[in-house]
């Protein structure tokens, strides 16, 4: 016999009792759609942060004084560490030698733009940068002029606007040389940038910048800084991080042996840091998953069994004319497949489609996660089989004689 | 003439509680190819115990069977149901057709664990349905057919394998007498033709279509004898009959 002929009845019996089959497979879409889902959505996370990453200049690091993507105690103890200062990051600065470059900035704050009437929401990133640290940031100005030491020494009111900055607050022509009124003071439009496209979750494109000096003055002095070393060339970059890890641990005397009170974050560090976060992601919706699909495979079973009853008397017709116990087997066995199967694909056209929202909301191309969807193929196709066999195993050991006697 | 069914001390013993019941006790009969036998007697008799031995959905609990030769009474599952679509063809008397296939499916099923490649089944399955003279319902459902349109689709699937009996287990009782005599022609053209039939039956009209008679009683053979009064009948119409 024939595997095609096993997979034709076992479609013909599946189509018989439709709305008992859809509301039966319903349990295995639920629980491939959670895997396939959060996966997806976890690799455009992936996705959207390593697109982030490298828009970082190559061979850069960070250091700042809150955690990269931990957990809320991690954040709750990191809180009460003292700020990196401005005096530290000039000490810091005086002591590296492998530096090539060298830049602070300071973010952590949202503002209006404005311009007459027209305004942005209460949500434009406002950064306070060294003229250095536009480039270390691989801020390109397609218009206008960037930052210049003049600007830092006379803490000017000139700010570069991000591209959906500069279009929203001027629709119709140049931003550079008109003023922008940036929470409570006004700001000569030096330059705007180019865009960046989104990445880490936010609108790259949606900030502005200032001097460094500006910010600190306006926004407050007592505020923590971001540091932004380049090494001058991949080779020496894990020196240079060591030598920017040990002396600013002198700086702001950390006793040796503790840990350091301050983050010092690269792309590698920050992907793996993601990777160890999302791991308990994964495990718990793997446990969820695994949850569902086993009452989902209870159902199957369930229902099988019911099949399997009111069927008695085809399977004894079918024995009368010759089925062996293994076709019989067979067949309940790839109906139980094919109905696990079925619902498995719609959990996974589902899944990449709800994961993929994530992809909507970054702004990321879409995912496809070709092995997830084969694991949460593989993994539907053995509850089939797993909860599939007890019913199948019964039909094929009915008597032929009692079966066909069954009304 | 080459002995098809050969059956010597054939008993079967049910246990009932603490009680044994002999449904089978000692039968011997031999049947010829292209027989035509009915095999008659009151429920109880053990009329169904020995149709389910011949057709090979049950083995004997003692004796000898022999189909075409071989030894069937000693086979496991899997041989008796090799046996069952090569060389038996069963009609039942509820039909017992397959509700949600149509009659194509229906006919061509035995070929399909027979493991018939599917172009030489149709082609076959075909062959039988026009033989019965369904051409015309080929893709209905049994449900949209007369009783006696589907017992010719029983009697299609029995024939469809060529098998070495035919064996009918009350084929008209669920058919009113003017569709009983047309499957009972199409019996008697079946037989014609050199197929073996063993009728099983308590009617004495339907079992007199037969060439000989077999009565039961007890679990024995009381009777075994040809059929004087051979009742003939035509056709109402000339369906089925090539």
């Amino acid at each position: 016999m024939q595997f095609s002929e096993v997979l034709i009845m076992a479609l013909a019996a599946i189509r018989a009792n439709k709305l008992r089959s859809i509301l039966t497979l319903l349990g295995i879409v639920v629980g491939v759609f959670s895997i396939i889902a959060v996966m997806t959505a976890l690799q455009v996370l992936q996705n959207s942060i390593e697109s982030g990453l490298s828009q970082l200049g190559a061979h850069t690091f960070q250091i700042q004084k809150m955690p990269v993507m931990s957990g809320r105690e991690k954040w709750l103890k990191a809180l009460k560490r003292k700020d990196i200062t401005q005096m530290q990051a000039q000490r810091l600065k005086e002591r590296m030698i492998l530096a090539g470059l060298f830049s602070v900035e300071a973010w952590g704050d949202v503002q209006t733009v404005q311009s007459g009437s027209i305004k942005t929401n209460p949500n434009v990133g406002v950064v306070g940068e060294e003229p250095i640290g536009v480039a270390a940031n691989n801020w390109i100005v397609k218009e206008g002029r960037s930052l210049s030491e003049n600007d830092i020494q006379n803490s000017a009111y000139v700010a570069i606007l991000g591209d959906d900055v500069a279009r929203k607050v001027f629709p119709h022509g140049s931003a550079v040389g008109s003023i922008a009124r940036i929470g409570n003071n006004r700001y000569t439009v030096i330059g705007v940038f180019e865009p960046k496209g989104n990445a880490l979750g936010g609108n790259s494109d949606n900030f502005v910048v200032l001097p460094l000096s500006t910010f600190l003055q306006e926004y407050g002095k007592k505020r923590s800084l971001n540091i932004m070393i380049q090494a001058k060339n991949a080779e020496t970059y894990e020196e240079c991080m060591e030598e920017a890890r040990n002396n600013l641990r002198t700086i702001r005397k950390v006793p040796p042996g503790d840990e350091d009170d301050f983050t010092l974050f690269s792309n590698d560090s920050l992907i793996s840091t993601f990777n160890d976060f999302t791991i308990y992601v994964k495990l718990g919706v793997g446990f969820i998953s695994f949850i569902s699909l086993l009452a989902a495979g209870v159902g199957i079973m369930n229902i099988m069994l019911v099949s399997v009853t009111e069927r008695t008397k085809e399977i004894g017709i079918r024995k009368a004319i010759g089925a062996r116990r293994a076709n019989i087997l067979g067949q309940f066995i790839v109906e139980a497949v094919v109905l696990c199967q079925i619902g498995g694909i719609f959990g996974i056209i589902i899944g990449i489609l709800g994961g993929n929202i994530a992809a909507i909301a970054f702004h990321m191309p879409a995912v496809f996660p070709v092995d997830w969807a084969l694991i949460g193929f593989a993994i539907t196709t053995l509850v089939g089989v797993i909860f599939g066999v007890y019913p199948a195993w019964k039909a094929s050991n009915l008597d032929p004689i009692e079966a066909l006697r069954f009304e | 003439m080459s002995i098809i069914i050969r059956l010597a001390g054939i008993t079967k013993v049910y246990q009932v509680g603490d009680e044994s019941v002999h449904a089978l006790d000692g039968i011997n009969l031999s049947v010829e190819k292209n027989e035509y036998v009915a095999i008659m007697g009151p429920s109880g008799s053990g009329k169904s115990t020995l149709m389910n031995i011949v057709g090979c959905l049950d083995t004997p609990t003692s004796g000898l069977y022999e189909l075409n030769g071989t030894n069937v009474s000693e086979m496991n599952d899997n041989q008796l149901a090799k046996v069952r679509n090569k060389e038996i063809g069963f009609v039942f008397q509820t039909f017992n057709l397959l509700a949600r296939s149509d009659i194509l499916h229906n006919v061509e099923l035995p070929l399909i664990y027979g493991g018939i490649s599917s172009s030489e089944r149709k082609h076959m399955a075909r062959e039988a349905i026009a033989r019965v003279g369904l051409s015309d319902r080929i893709h209905h459902k049994p449900n949209e057919l007369s009783g006696g349109q589907r017992q010719r689709v029983a009697i299609a699937r029995a024939l469809v394998t060529k098998p070495s009996i035919l064996l009918a287990d009350e084929p008209t009782g669920n058919l009113d007498s003017k569709t009983g005599n047309d499957i009972m022609a199409l019996f008697d053209t079946l037989h014609k033709e050199g197929n073996t039939i063993v009728l099983v039956t308590h009617e004495e009209d339907i079992a007199e279509h037969a060439h000989r008679e077999i009565r039961l009683r007890d679990g024995k053979v009381e009777r075994d004898e040809p059929v004087k009064n051979r009742r003939i009948v035509q056709a109402s119409s000339n369906v089925g009959v090539a």
